[in-house]
């Protein structure tokens, strides 16, 4: 028997990977597709919910989250090209200008 | 037909994390929402499965691939040198997944559940989607083009910005 | 019975608008306007205070209700002005005086270029000791009494340019704060008696009246503390180290404030609170003690003196001396009495002596003086009525007041005081003759290139002392006693207000002690006469002779360093040692730790921001857990 109990797990385990890449990796791109598995699991937990309750918004939230999370991931992309004319690199520990 | 899917998801997942090569760790995330589009269909959101294929696989990843290519981004061999990070990160997780079993092993509904007419079809979705939340989806339109605009912005090259005091002198 | 006198606040309020126009316009008006509006003031508020004196009812006095001043729970105090017998023959005197001592400065001050600035302060003094001397309570009369002590201050260091004179006129203000101290601290017990016996007034007539139901020992309290205050502003033991000082201000201030009124405003406001030293005669005692005590003190160290303006000073300490033994035998009435004549013949002598200062240049040293009387005639026959007058020689104003003092002092039977007095009467005939030999009489001895630019003063000054001199001379026939024919106007012009002296004794016995007075008195001229005539320098032979002793006795027995080293340089210690653990040490190091608290605190913070972008993620995700932990664990619970 598949309960959601299942999905929502799985969505559990996928954010900690996504988590964990984010905090792990070095090169910033790699960084930025954590990020993006983070809001796919994000997006699976609010697809099994709709799910659950027979109801759209759920699946209307995702369509939102996959909204923003390409206009994020384009501006963010743009960022990095710009920095990386800056500085020419993209690995996170040598962009420590903020450092104390 | 869930766990075999679920290990592909974990695995690719797992992929995109560990991989050493950028464009290596690019594939494994397309991988990765693939399969997360083929667990929306067997959840009932068609119309979203075939909008994380379209939109994220290709569009986004497509992105992804050009930026790395442009930067010519390398191996690093000196990656995953932190192992305090790793430990740490181990630790958050093993307190996540237990939070999260707390709550889970409360059990839910069942997925296969008594779902209403064309749940998960294009009308429905646009039927909440331009009822309910009419507004946030115009402010979402305005969000992609401040994003196109500021994307633009910030990826122009510096030579191309000409001096804006400048006035041609009409002949 | 009492009415009611709504001109009596003009009497103030007078030489206060010449202040204002003084302060205000004085610079920009010519010399003679600013002298005029304050020559003018003074004698309009003369005036005023004759009509109140020809208005006085026959058994009352003349009510000012001017003003509702405090009103703060039970206590209510009034800006009252009472023109009772007392008060308006003071404001006579004060203004009397006042106005041809102001008169006197026209001339005086003619080469100083501040003028508006000293007839300002002048007027502004005359004003505050009218309202101490008309105040209907206590806190009305402290107002005056730290005016005339502010006017006092600016006067002294008038010309403060003179680190010195500046000095001066602050150690007056300091030693005489000392003694307002006492005095409000009176005040203030007073207060909390008398409401605590259901009067909550500080009312004089109020005070009087109760003073038998407060208790001889807070009555004696309420005295003695009264009675510091008026050791600072009447300059007795030990409160008097001021006065000398003060003679570094103009010789006229000196005349008006230091001889004739301010430090006489002590000896008032005890004659005003009779009722309550009646009651406190341990109180009295002590008052006459220490009068006397300081008048012989004063007079020892007035015969050491070679600075003129010194010489009436230690007579001025000397002669209150005499009020406060008057007023502590119970005889207000001639204490009051002496007051006037020594208002007249002091101030004559302060002018006098301003006179010669004036026309010698400045010079105030007596051992560079000498036969002035052939170049200063007017000067020198008014000085010799004056001195005349204080050595107490019978006819002149001064032997009516101070016999009055001696034989009441006697017939109380204050044997110790009276010997004093007497013996102190005697010196005072010397020193005083013997500043007017020197300066005076015999040969010149001063620089014989100032010897031509001698000369007499002119009308504006001489005039002022010629009235005064008259005033010497004949003031005291108010107060001539039964035994000598008269019967007393003053005593019993007064007697209302301060209660009668009455004097049990034999007519032989009050002879006999008059004439002794008057033999020591006499015996102390001849002597001084004889000395100096013969040898100018005795002082100097004197001085070898007795080294030590000399030395003491001249440097007033070196009480000043006494008080410079106890309590000047005790104040200063202290005030060191809270700077260096209080202000420094505690405060300071609480403020500055504070910041340093601070910037160690953010150092260690700041180590946080490792500009690492996945250091940043990992504070996220533990703060992400911690939230939904704790929510988690709210819902399981």
């Amino acid at each position: 028997m598949i309960t959601a109990a299942h999905y929502l797990a799985l969505s559990a385990i996928l954010f900690f990977i996504g988590a964990t890449g984010v905090v792990t990796r070095r090169n910033l791109i790699v960084i930025f597709m954590s990020i993006e598995i983070m809001l796919n699991a994000a997006n699976l937990a609010f697809v099994a919910a709709a799910a659950i309750l027979g109801k759209m918004d759920g699946q209307t939230i995702v369509f939102f989250v996959m909204t923003v999370a390409a206009a994020e991931a384009a501006v963010g992309l743009a960022v990095m090209i710009a920095l990386f004319r800056n500085v020419e690199t993209v690995k996170a520990d040598e962009v420590g200008a903020l450092r104390w | 037909m869930f766990y075999p899917l679920a290990a592909v998801t974990v695995v690719s997942a797992l992929a995109v994390i560990t991989a050493r090569n950028p464009v290596r760790s690019a594939m494994a995330l397309v991988a990765t929402l693939a399969s997360l589009a083929v667990c929306f269909v067997a959840l009932g959101a068609h119309l979203v499965a075939a909008l994380q294929i379209i939109v994220y696989a290709g569009a986004v990843m497509v992105l992804f691939l050009f930026v790395i290519m442009l930067l010519n981004v390398q191996e690093d061999p000196h990656e995953g040198g932190r192992t305090g990070l790793k430990v740490a990160a181990a630790a958050i997780g093993a307190a996540l997944a237990a939070l999260f079993g707390t709550v889970l092993l409360r059990g839910g509904g069942s997925v296969e559940g008594a779902w209403p007419a064309g749940f998960g079809t294009t009308r429905a979705l646009a039927r909440v989607l331009f009822g309910d939340y009419l507004v946030a989806f115009e402010l979402t339109s305005v969000l992609l083009l401040v994003a196109v605009v500021g994307a633009v912005v910030l990826a122009r090259h510096d030579s191309d910005e000409s001096d804006p005091g400048e006035v041609e002198e009409p002949q | 019975m009492v009415e009611s006198a709504a001109y009596l606040r003009f009497i103030v309020l007078v030489p206060l608008a010449g202040t204002v126009f003084n302060v205000l316009l004085g610079r920009r008006v010519s010399r003679a306007v600013v002298a005029t509006v304050a020559c003018l003031a003074v004698a309009l508020a003369f005036a005023t205070s004759l009509r109140a004196f020809f208005s006085l009812p026959a058994d009352g006095a003349l009510i000012d209700d001017a003003y509702s001043w405090i009103r703060a729970g039970s206590l209510n105090v009034d800006l009252a002005l009472v023109g009772d017998r007392l008060s308006v023959l003071m404001c006579l005197i004060v203004t009397g005086v006042g106005f041809l001592i102001h008169v006197y400065s026209i001339g005086y001050m003619s080469h100083d270029s501040d003028v508006a600035r000293y007839f300002a302060y002048l007027n502004l003094f005359t004003a505050s000791m009218l309202l101490l001397v008309l105040g209907a309570d206590l806190p009305v009369m402290f107002i005056g009494w730290e005016g005339v002590g502010l006017c006092s201050y600016l006067l002294i260091g008038f010309w403060y340019e003179d680190v010195e004179k500046a000095k001066a006129g602050m150690k007056a203000f300091i030693v005489n704060r000392v003694g307002d101290a006492g005095f409000l601290l009176g005040m203030f017990l007073l207060f909390w008696a008398m409401s605590a016996h259901g009067n909550a007034s500080l009312r004089f007539a109020d005070i009087n009246a109760a003073a038998p139901s407060l208790g001889v020992a807070t009555a004696t309290a309420v005295a003695l503390l009264l009675f510091v205050g008026a050791t600072g502003k009447s300059a007795q033991i030990p409160l008097f180290v001021w006065l000398p000082d003060a003679m570094a201000g103009p010789t006229p201030v000196s005349a008006l404030i230091h001889a004739a009124t301010m430090v006489t405003a002590g000896v008032y406001m005890i004659a005003r609170l009779h009722g309550l030293y009646a009651f406190a005669p341990r109180a009295l005692h002590l008052v006459a003690t220490v009068g006397a005590l300081t008048a012989l003190f004063a007079a020892t160290v007035a015969i050491t003196q070679n600075d003129i303006k010194k010489v009436l000073a230690y007579s001025t300490i000397s002669q209150l001396g005499y009020m406060f033994v008057g007023l502590g035998v119970g005889a207000y009435a001639a204490a009051i009495f002496h007051l006037m004549t020594h208002a007249f013949f002091k101030a004559l002598l302060f002018l006098c002596a301003g006179s010669v200062i004036h026309a010698m240049g400045g010079e105030q040293d007596i051992r560079k003086m000498g036969g002035l009387r052939h170049l200063m005639p007017t000067t020198s026959l008014t000085f010799l009525v004056a001195t005349l007058a204080i050595a107490g020689v019978p006819g002149l104003s001064g032997f009516f007041s101070k016999d009055e003092i001696l034989s009441a002092a006697f017939t109380g039977g204050h044997y110790g005081i009276w010997i004093t007095g007497v013996a102190t009467a005697g010196l005072t005939a010397f020193y005083m003759t013997r500043l007017l030999v020197l300066t005076f009489y015999g040969v010149y001895r001063g620089d014989p290139l100032a010897y031509g630019g001698i000369h007499e003063s002119p009308a504006s000054m001489t005039i002022p002392l010629s009235i005064l001199a008259v005033l010497a001379a004949v003031g005291g026939y108010v107060g001539v006693p039964a035994l000598l024919g008269g019967h007393n106007a003053l005593g019993s012009f007064l007697e209302p207000v301060l209660g009668s002296h009455e004097a049990h004794m034999g007519a032989v016995v009050e002879f006999g002690l008059m004439a002794s007075s008057v033999a020591l008195a006499l015996a102390g001229i001849w002597l001084a006469v004889v000395l100096y005539t013969a040898a100018p320098d005795a002082d100097e032979q004197l001085g070898r002779r007795m080294g030590g002793a000399y030395r003491t006795v001249a440097g007033a027995y070196f009480v000043d360093a006494l008080y410079g080293r106890v309590f000047v340089r005790g104040a200063v210690g202290w005030g060191r040692a809270l700077w260096r653990w209080v202000d420094v040490g505690l405060i300071d190091a609480l403020v500055n730790g504070t910041g340093t608290a601070a910037q160690r605190l953010s150092a260690s913070v700041r180590r946080w921001a490792t500009g690492n972008v996945a250091d940043y993620a990992m504070s996220l995700l533990v703060g992400v857990v911690a939230l939904v932990g704790f929510l988690v664990l709210q819902g399981l619970g």
